[in-house]
């Protein structure tokens, strides 16, 4: 019964993504051409003395894994405040559904996107002559760590939008999720950075764990540092975010 | 006269639209000083690699494209107010009550510059305090303003004309990304002489890469391709005010 209460609300989180183009053609598209782009005019870095990688292209295929998770915290949050402010949750409240199917539902929603959207990127990548050093186990583990990523972002857009009750406030936070995404090691690697306190942001902010998590795979083979740092901060966000989107659940049914 | 008076009330609303919302106001006030904190701070290494030959600071190199961007991204901003206006109704009562309405593109080119400027003094403060070396003098900089002028004003009759064309806000996305797209096909991150491959290639072909490698000879006090830069800049204002003004015959036959 549960596991059906997930599946249906699940499936409609995915339908409803694929039914409106703009929210399946962003997050595959705008990440690639970022990663096109930012390939080709910063190939000059890899000629730096003690660059990480042979290619700018490898180097920088981590950064569409974690936009593009960035991009499916804004689509889960507002596809749900679009279900509060329609009065969709509210009727919702009112069947046998249990809460955490709800949540369930749509993070299980969000997260198989998250996978489509990480398959794309890694298959791009891998076309353009990326290699891939950690082989097919390392794919197995990214396809993991984007899954356990997505399902933490997804949670937080979940409670924002939750918290919040509107799409509009939910795409407000989008600027600040960027903060993160362009104050961290995406472009550099942080032993690289030359403006120290940028390199102190780029050390404090776990973004830049979740992008040397994935980076670690693919130029690196076998990181267990990277990987275990990247886990670690990927399973925090998660059990943080599906804690909050939880609580703000139970608070928003008791309010309908 | 007519035209004055229609421009300034366009101005003056969408001006007073967008000071008065911070939703609208933050995004194109914050997103210049991210990416010029994520250029100028996380890639400032860059200017170690070999044949790097920008002799201002890797800040002042930044500092000019995000300028250039803030202008173009100005005039895009503001084309989404113009299709939230028509998708609302009120561009069509603008229509009707405005007297002479090439004061309506006027207007809301007027408000672009404003909205502009207001993001590039913020820019040049936050660049200022992070040390950037200037080597250009008062006409130097000028110059390398007059350029941001001339981007904005292009950038705003090309989100315009899209803008009285589809009447939705579902356009945005065409008004933002070719403008992304040209932008970033220009040397972004390094000199075109380091650019190699096919960006090389794109950027050679890319008619903004003289903007951007003007302004950064401008700043660097040693001003490189100015007429071009100029003739590109004056190029796409002419052509994109036709674009707006077809644009809005377009939007006027509607109805």
């Amino acid at each position: 019964m549960f596991a059906d209460q997930v599946y249906i609300l699940a499936r409609r989180s995915v339908v409803r993504t694929l039914r409106q183009p703009a929210n399946v053609i962003s997050p595959l598209v705008f990440p690639l051409m970022l990663l096109a782009v930012n390939s080709g005019g910063l190939r000059s870095e890899v000629n730096l003395p003690g660059f990480p990688a042979k290619s700018a292209l490898a180097f920088l295929l981590a950064v569409p894994f974690i936009q593009g998770a960035l991009f499916a915290t804004m689509n889960a949050g507002t596809d749900l405040a679009r279900d509060i402010q329609t009065g969709f949750l509210n009727r919702l409240a009112l069947t046998p559904m249990r809460r955490l199917a709800l949540l369930a539902g749509q993070l299980g929603g969000v997260a198989a996107l998250g996978l489509l959207q990480a398959l794309v990127y890694l298959t791009v990548g891998l076309a353009a002559g990326s290699g891939f050093a950690a082989g097919v186990g390392g794919v197995a583990v990214l396809f993991a760590f984007s899954f356990l990523v997505t399902l933490g972002f997804g949670a937080l857009g979940i409670m924002l939008a939750l918290r919040t009750g509107s799409g509009e406030a939910v795409q407000g936070f989008f600027p600040l999720f960027f903060v993160f995404l362009f104050i961290s090691s995406m472009a550099m690697p942080r032993n690289l950075i030359g403006i120290t306190w940028f390199r102190y942001v780029a050390t404090a902010n776990p973004v830049s764990y979740l992008l040397e998590c994935v980076r670690s795979l693919i130029t690196t083979g076998w990181d267990g540092e990277a990987l275990a740092l990247g886990f670690g901060v990927a399973g925090t966000v998660a059990v943080v975010g599906v804690t909050l989107a939880s609580r703000a659940l139970g608070q928003r049914v008791a309010r309908a | 006269m007519r035209v004055l008076t229609v421009a300034s009330g366009v101005a003056w609303r969408t001006l007073h639209n967008v000071f008065t919302n911070p939703l609208l106001l933050f995004p194109s006030l914050i997103f210049p000083l991210f990416f010029f904190t994520a250029f100028a701070g996380g890639l400032s290494q860059i200017q170690k690699a070999p044949g790097f030959d920008f002799h201002g600071g890797y800040t002042a190199f930044q500092f000019v494209f995000v300028l250039l961007q803030s202008a173009a991204f100005g005039g895009v901003f503001t084309g989404f107010g113009i299709a939230r206006d028509f998708e609302s109704g009120f561009g069509r009562r603008l229509l009707l009550a405005a007297p002479h309405r090439t004061g309506i593109v006027l207007g809301y080119a007027f408000a672009a510059l404003v909205r502009w400027l207001v993001t590039a003094v913020l820019l040049t403060v936050v660049a200022l305090v992070f040390q950037m070396r200037v080597g250009g003098n008062g006409i130097d900089l000028l110059g390398l303003y007059g350029l941001g002028l001339l981007l904005n004003a292009a950038a705003v009759l090309w989100a315009c004309g899209v803008a009285m064309r589809l009447r939705t806000m579902q356009a945005g996305p065409i008004m933002q990304m070719p403008v992304f797209l040209v932008l970033f096909f220009a040397p972004v991150y390094v000199p075109l002489s380091l650019l190699r491959g096919w960006i090389h290639g794109v950027a050679v072909v890319n008619p903004l890469t003289f903007v951007v490698e003007s302004g950064r000879g401008f700043i660097e006090g040693s001003p490189t391709q100015v007429a071009a830069a100029y003739a590109v800049g004056l190029g796409l204002v002419v052509g994109f005010l036709l674009w707006a003004m077809r644009g809005l015959r377009k939007a006027e036959s509607a109805g």
